[in-house]
């Protein structure tokens, strides 16, 4: 088990050279460089908790290993706040109160990020049916959608 | 100081989450991210059999595996704490399963390891032998079952009500309760109506999205524990008592918790995580899978009889109901559950003759304890799905029913406690009026067929419990809130702000709230039953203004006149930046134990919760397939702190209850639970949300309340599963009494219901 592989990838903009074990998944990689955003809850890749963005595509981290973000680039929920200040999704989270407990929170955002770059202007029925994939126990949904039509209202004023 | 005007400035408001911008950005700090140097991560091996003795263990495989740093059993654990049974109820639930195992998923034996991998690879090593013994799993089979869970029962001592159980043999039932109020068997002996349902409820489980999660750092003579729990002042009182150390040698450190719903109560793996750091002098941390959530608490599965006298007009003259509420192998709160709930099983209703007989049950199933309601939803289910029931068959409008004979201001309710601030008429009619129940409605064409439904129910808090907080005011006048209630997703943080803010004169986001530490946030009975607002809230209203009296005392001594900036006092006073005022509040309210033996009590709760749920549904009639169209939720709570955060609690606790109601299901298969993961186990996901939710919190104000207000973090779970079980009844015109209300069990109701049943 303690084979290393050593892999260069960017994570938010920045080089990152480390190792990792040929199992370890792409949580424990962030984990291991202090990174919490993403987080590893159903283990099977259906709750989103763990959603990073691997060469612009959400993936669930904790079914990716970590050696296969090798000479890629990953955004994770800390990328999303540029120089102290929030992405208009981050604000729009915080203005509808879409989060209670906030543990699935970041995998809602980045999803949030991928929805709105495909499609700009979503319906109800878009935004679920793209956010499906993302369970929230507190079930802060009706919140949610509200966030994600605000987002998309601020990011086409920007 | 800002002078109070008389006019709230933060109460009332909706002020955004004091943490919101750390949620977002994914640096809010929870249990499931603490690190400590050394840190060793447990992995547990669990029991394979439902019932049986333990003969033997073997853990040579897995202690020889490299990377390994220990293998304990509880013959371990017994070198450091010697009766390591723990539980808040009775003192049942061994750290490791000693001598014999309860139920599939038991904890047997723990693995220690620097790479979780190892310890997960190295516990697939272990293996036990069991006898297997006789197993019950049903909650009626239990009251008369040869299979006996426990062969001697032990209460802790704690409640009065369980001392005549201690020592008990050969019974499974971990409480009784009996109310008896009037005579309701001569009644139902002369009544022209008598109707007797049976209704059933199913095992579900939380899973909080934040598995739970304990890290112990033990030193000689103490023992710090990072824990995702709803009840830091229990966990170190609970912890002190099996080492049978001081409560100030163990040190409970609380921050977010990412979802509690009930789960992460009383002792779940601190016990566990603080004996193998003492044996191993390392931190221990761990972290359960969603699969192991499972099999660690759950909701209770219930079966209630309930029988009622009617009139010819629809006049409930006599209730009888008799629930058995499915323990599981540990009783962990559950005989809380029973005696609490038993209190309101006959429904809002004022009912003249009511008999209850209330029992939990042990079963060799996975432990139940509090879900979102402390057992209301189990009965609410039953009792107003027979209310409309009883409607249909005397050809009464549901409405009407209720009408006549819901529980007003000043009436005794079924304990002989008198109804105060508690607005079920106004509930009731709010939620009618929403819904448009005096409109005609759309019940559709072809093969879609609709309906609509209503439910009713209210809740007694768990009582007598206390609640502490420390108002703090700095040299520089900033504030410090401490206090051991827990925020693990419903706001109470910001709320708790809002009232120190309210009563110093300042704006809520100037008030910092410190994340429970039993070393620095004093005693709260724990994070549960929606008691926070009501209890925690007066206490730290409380310290709030023993703070203000002391500074503006202070101020007054020096001569100093109001308006005051509070930074000018201590200047003065102290001669330059510096000192500390600390405000102090407790509370505890009134409250009368039930009579041991007719189970009557004056004050059985210092406030009620009370909730309606109203739903439109649409019902495929060639699949079973089931949609909510829209979903009302009205409560009482008061008068809102934050009419945001309320509104949000109303809509999550509706929508989890929904997943209760429709697909959530624990399926066991001879003890073994057979879907514990999101694969097989669905939660509400974006799709499975009612088109329309309306959320609408009556006016309403807690006298005695701070600033009018009480819980509401369970009220809104109350009535969905009835609303819906009746709006199935009005759009198909059959019944369905177990959950969850499938597809598949809707259209086996159909297909029976026009004599051409499907065959099992």
């Amino acid at each position: 088990m303690n084979q290393l592989i050593p892999i260069h990838f960017r994570l938010n903009g920045q080089e990152i050279m480390t190792e990792v074990q040929p199992h370890q998944n792409i949580i424990e990689l962030l984990n291991k460089l202090n990174l919490t955003g993403a987080r590893e809850s159903c283990g099977q890749g259906l709750c989103g908790t763990c959603t990073v963005i691997v060469n612009g595509k959400a993936v669930s981290g904790c079914l990716e290993f970590a050696q296969f973000v090798d000479q890629k680039e990953v955004k994770t929920i800390e990328g999303m706040e540029i120089n102290g200040e929030l992405d208009p999704i981050q604000d729009a989270f915080i203005a509808t109160g879409a989060f209670q407990c906030g543990f699935c929170t970041p995998g809602f955002i980045l999803m949030t990020e991928q929805l709105l770059n495909e499609n700009p202007h979503p319906t109800d029925d878009e935004i679920k049916n793209y956010l499906s994939g993302n369970l929230c126990r507190c079930a802060a949904y009706p919140e949610i959608l509200k966030a994600v039509h605000l987002a998309a209202e601020n990011r086409s004023k920007k | 100081m800002n002078s109070s005007s008389g006019q709230l400035k933060e109460i009332g408001q909706s002020i955004p989450r004091k943490e919101g911008r750390y949620k977002v950005t994914g640096k809010a700090e929870y249990t499931h991210h603490v690190k400590l140097p050394g840190m060793l991560i447990g992995k547990i091996f669990r029991s394979t059999v439902p019932h049986g003795k333990i003969l033997s263990i073997d853990t040579s495989q897995a202690k020889a595996f490299p990377g390994v740093y220990a293998v304990y059993t509880s013959e371990d654990i017994k070198k450091v704490i010697s009766e390591p049974y723990y539980g808040p109820a009775f003192l049942d639930q061994p750290i490791l399963a000693i001598d014999k195992v309860h139920f599939v998923g038991e904890p047997v034996a723990i693995v220690l390891a620097e790479d979780p991998h190892v310890a997960e690879n190295a516990a697939q090593l272990i293996s036990a032998e069991y006898e297997e013994l006789p197993a019950v799993y049903d909650e009626v089979e239990a009251m008369s079952s040869s299979a006996i869970v426990h062969d001697t029962l032990k209460p802790s001592g704690t409640f009065p009500d369980l001392k005549h159980l201690i020592g008990k043999k050969n019974t499974n039932i971990a409480l009784d309760y009996h109310l008896k109020r009037g005579n309701a068997e001569s009644v139902f002996a002369s009544a022209k109506h008598v109707f007797e349902h049976t209704y059933h409820t199913q095992q579900v489980m939380h899973t909080p999205l934040e598995q739970m999660v304990s890290v112990a750092d033990a030193q000689q003579d103490k023992v710090t524990i990072y824990t995702a729990s709803q009840s830091p002042s229990f966990v170190r009182l609970e912890i002190a008592r099996l080492l049978g150390w001081r409560e100030n040698q163990v040190r409970v450190k609380v921050p977010f918790l990412g979802g509690g719903f009930g789960a992460k109560l009383y002792i779940k793996l601190e016990a566990l995580v603080v004996a193998s750091s003492m044996i191993s002098n390392r931190p221990v941390k761990i972290s359960l899978t969603m699969e192991e959530q499972f099999y660690t608490i759950t909701k209770h599965p219930t079966t209630f009889k309930i029988k009622s006298a009617v009139s010819e007009d629809g006049k409930i003259l006599a209730r009888r109901c008799d629930v058995w509420w499915n323990g599981g192998a540990y009783a962990d709160i559950g005989p809380r559950v029973t005696q609490k709930s038993g209190f309101t099983s006959a429904g809002p209703y004022d009912i003249e003759h009511v008999d209850i007989e209330s029992y939990a049950l042990y079963t060799n199933r996975p432990p139940s304890g509090a879900l979102r309601g402390f057992g209301i939803p189990q009965l609410v289910w039953a009792y107003e799905s027979h209310t409309d029931e009883i409607a249909r068959s005397l050809n009464i409008d549901p409405l009407e029913i209720r009408r006549k004979n819901i529980l007003k201001e000043g009436r005794p309710q079924a304990t002989g406690t008198l109804m105060k601030g508690a607005e079920i008429e106004k509930v009731l009619e709010c939620v009618a009026s929403k819904i448009g129940w005096e409109k005609p409605f759309d019940k559709g064409t072809g093969l879609i067929k609709k309906g609509r439904g209503i439910a009713l129910a209210f809740k007694a808090v768990v009582a007598p419990t206390t609640s502490t907080a420390l108002v703090t005011i700095n040299a520089d006048g900033s504030c410090i809130l401490s206090m051991s209630s827990v925020d693990m997703g419903q706001a109470s943080d910001t709320a708790m702000a809002q009232i120190v803010a309210e009563v110093l004169g300042i704006k809520t986001f100037e008030v910092k709230v410190s994340q429970p530490d039993t070393d620095i946030t004093p005693y709260d009975m724990a994070t549960l039953g929606s008691r926070s607002v009501y209890h925690m809230g007066k206490a730290v209203k409380l310290a709030a203004e023993d703070a203000k009296n002391k500074i503006e005392k202070m101020a007054s001594d020096l001569m100093i006149s109001k308006p005051f900036q509070f930074k000018e006092v201590f200047i003065k006073h102290y001669g330059m930046q510096a000192g500390t005022i600390v405000g102090f509040g407790s509370f505890i309210p009134t409250y009368t134990p039930p009579d041991k033996k007719d189970g009557s009590t004056s004050n059985a709760t210092p406030f009620w919760m009370v909730g309606a749920t109203g739903v439109e549904i649409s019902i495929d009639t060639e699949t079973g397939h089931l949609t909510v169209d829209r979903l009302i939720n009205v409560v009482d709570c008061g008068n809102p702190l934050n009419p945001k955060i309320v509104e949000t609690q109303l809509s999550g606790a509706a929508i989890m209850q929904l997943g209760f109601s429709l697909t959530e299901k624990m399926n066991l298969d001879a003890g073994q639970v057979t879907n514990a993961s999101f694969a097989d186990y669905k939660i509400p996901g974006f799709n499975d949300i009612p088109v329309i939710i309306e959320n609408e919190a009556v006016q309403a104000y807690q006298v005695d309340g701070p600033f009018g207000a009480k819980g509401v973090g369970e009220t809104s779970t109350f009535g969905v599963s009835p609303a819906i079980a009746n709006a199935i009844q009005d759009a198909i015109g059959v019944r369905i009494n177990e959950l969850p209300m499938t597809p598949e069990l809707i259209y086996r109701a159909l297909r029976k219901l026009h004599q051409n049943p499907l065959g099992t």
